[in-house]
């Protein structure tokens, strides 16, 4: 799948964008600046991005408890994002979501989703609307390799297949559900064909490279959207941080990390593809870099300013109306 | 005015909203039937027969069997809801919420409040609730009172066929979540019921009896048999509101408080087991904000703290009777 210049400076903004997001989060979460549980998608930006590539505000798309960088992908306004952090009124969600439950439903972000395969069912529902009104929508719903042995993913992805609903299971495997490997929580050696058993194609990629996502979510997208009912992604690439911001990661073998970092890293991985093909120069890539920090910045700034929610908020929005 | 039973006044609420709105569909286990057999699709219409004919009318894209699969179904509901879709889910027995509790409560019913109250969830799922068939332990549950402590959804109980219709009608109309809840055993029982559409407003009680000493507030089956323990006793002299609040979440608690400030006494009913209910809440309400105006005690009169028993006798033991509603309003004036 070529893709235009525009298409990969986009691609590559999107995903510095959400590296610095979380970097900076993870920051100002250690300086204590960020209430509550927080988890870091670093890493793993070239899964959310190929997907979202794909998509247009129309289609919805489902996210996860790691879900900053689904959000950012999808187009999620980066500083409303960050004032949800910090839990202000002016946040994406009014302060009453965090980190675990940003949501913006002008751009298809039906929210990300605290609960582990929480997610897949909602989307065979967005997915069931579009088969129902028969436009050309998807809904994606990403989700760990935690979330493959709950049982509503099963639910999930058996019942799209009997409706035929254009939903797109997106499968992150960064190879521990917590604190536990997949080597462990998996019960068979092959994921994919127990995945493909359910009767929809899987495209597998290599998650810390952009175009080998962007073209098995392409596969999978187009799929669902021509009417073919289902398709999965399984993209590999491990976390950079822990489970949550705090985590001391006792399961990680020595050198692990680094070798994520230097080895499997999307950002160096884009970089050094566009520097052999001559594409895109590292000048304007660093140019990006450039107003991604600044973005970065602005978003803190602003958020530690924000206006703090009050405590007449406390019962706003729990109904649009409830009784007389 | 047409008499009808409860079962078909919900069946032409759902016909009449379906062929209104083209963005209300049904889904749910076996409420087309058929599917994928030799039998003819669409002839169980659910197996309380509930949404019979729908499929015949709206085809397979707007009534649309599954999977035994409830939180996929439950799933699929709040997610076509989020876009916009007005779904009409079936769960069949409300005990079967015990397998679908996260996609409604933790999913569907914290939506709007998680999400800064930029989205609306307008789903309806239907259970039949509630004992009197021998159905047994896992078949005969009521569940609303359960539900009615998760804050986001709304709960609907109705009485009767006519307000059945009203209610749904309301429910498929509401912006909120709303679950549903159908005592099976009066799927059979009728009323009038008006042809056309009409609706009955979220948190207004039926008032079903009026009367000075004592009020009685009761929910679904409980109604019928709190109508009749209060006419027995008419008959000696002693007269009772009888409060229907149709919804028990929102709760009209301004008729409950007017009613029990001009009596003076409480009775609460309902087919569900004593701890943490629907009746310690109302007497709750009335301890906390009615309680210089009680003459006597309030009195609970609910089901045991225990499972319900499938042999009949047992059943017939378990569940509130006119009897023991009868003995209940004499105790408050004892």
């Amino acid at each position: 799948m070529s893709i235009p210049k525009d298409g990969l400076l986009r691609a590559y903004r999107q995903m510095k964008t959400i590296r610095e997001f979380e970097e900076r989060a993870h920051a100002e979460i250690m300086n204590g600046q960020i209430p509550g549980f927080t988890h870091l998608y670093t890493g793993q930006e070239a899964n959310a991005v190929g997907v979202c590539e794909h998509l247009t505000h129309e289609d919805a798309i489902v996210s996860t408890h790691r879900g900053h960088g689904h959000c950012i992908a999808k187009g999620a306004d980066v500083i409303g994002m960050m004032k949800e952090l910090w839990g202000s009124s002016e946040g994406l969600c009014k302060g009453k979501g965090g980190s675990m439950h940003v949501a913006d439903f002008s751009k298809g972000i039906l929210g990300a989703n605290g609960i582990v395969a929480g997610g897949p069912p909602i989307s065979v529902g967005a997915a069931l609307a579009a088969r129902i009104r028969g436009n050309t929508h998807v809904a994606v719903s990403f989700s760990g390799d935690g979330s493959v042995n709950q049982g509503t993913c099963f639910e999930a992805m058996n019942m799209a297949v009997v409706l035929q609903v254009p939903a797109i299971f997106v499968i992150e495997n960064n190879y521990y559900s917590e604190h536990t490997n997949i080597s462990y929580a998996v019960g068979c050696d092959d994921l994919k064909a127990r995945t493909e058993a359910f009767g929809f194609p899987v495209f597998v990629a290599d998650g810390s490279d952009f175009f080998a996502v962007y073209e098995a979510a392409g596969k999978a997208i187009a799929h669902a959207r021509a009417g073919h009912g289902p398709a999965g992604v399984f993209a590999e690439q491990g976390r950079y941080h822990g489970h949550f911001v705090g985590d001391p990661q006792y399961y990680r073998g020595e050198g692990e990390l680094e070798d994520l970092r230097e080895n499997h890293d999307c950002l160096k991985n884009f970089r050094a593809r566009m520097a052999s093909t001559g594409e895109v120069s590292s000048a304007e890539l660093d140019a990006v870099d450039a107003e991604v920090m600044a973005l970065i910045d602005k978003a803190v700034t602003e958020a530690k300013a924000a206006p703090r929610p009050t405590a007449d908020q406390v019962e706003l929005d729990v109904y649009i109306n409830y009784g007389t | 005015m047409p008499v009808k039973t409860m079962r078909d006044a919900i069946n032409e609420a759902l016909h009449q909203a379906m062929a209104a709105d083209d963005s209300v569909f049904v889904i749910g286990e076996d409420v087309a039937g058929c599917m994928g057999s030799r039998g003819k699709p669409g002839s169980v219409g659910g197996v309380f027969g509930v949404t019979s004919g729908i499929y015949n009318k709206f085809g397979p894209l707007r009534c649309l069997d599954t999977p035994i699969s409830e939180s996929a179904i439950v799933g699929a509901a709040a997610g076509a809801a989020l876009m916009g879709m007005r779904p009409v889910a079936e769960i069949m027995f409300a005990d079967f919420i015990g397998v679908c509790m996260d996609q409604i409560v933790n999913q569907m019913g914290k939506f709007r409040y998680m999400f800064g109250g930029k989205t609306t969830c307008p789903a309806v799922i239907r259970f039949a609730s509630g004992g009197g068939f021998s159905a047994a332990a896992q078949h005969s549950q009521s569940m609303y009172q359960v539900m009615t402590s998760f804050p986001g959804l709304k709960v609907v109980i109705p009485s009767n066929a006519y307000d059945a219709k009203g209610l749904m009608l309301q429910a498929i109309a509401e912006d909120d979540p709303v679950l549903f809840f159908e005592p099976k055993a009066l799927y059979q029982t009728s009323c009038e019921v008006p042809a056309e559409m009409y609706t009955i407003p979220f948190g207004k009680a039926a008032i079903v009896r009026e009367g000075d000493d004592c009020t009685v507030v009761a929910f679904g089956q409980m109604v019928g048999r709190a109508a009749a323990a209060i006419d027995a006793l008419a008959e000696e002299g002693i007269t009772c509101d009888l409060i229907d609040p149709r919804t028990s979440s929102p709760l009209d608690t301004a008729s409950i408080l007017e009613s029990v400030e001009a009596t003076g006494r409480l009775v609460v009913v309902d087919e569900s087991p004593p701890r943490c209910g629907l009746t310690a809440d109302i007497a709750a309400l009335a301890a906390d904000r009615a309680f210089h105006s009680l003459k006597g005690p309030i009195k609970q009169v609910c089901a045991p703290h225990s499972p319900t028993p499938f042999a009949p006798e047992l059943e017939a033991a378990y569940l509130p009777s006119v009897e023991k509603i009868i003995a209940a309003i004499r105790a408050t004036m004892a």
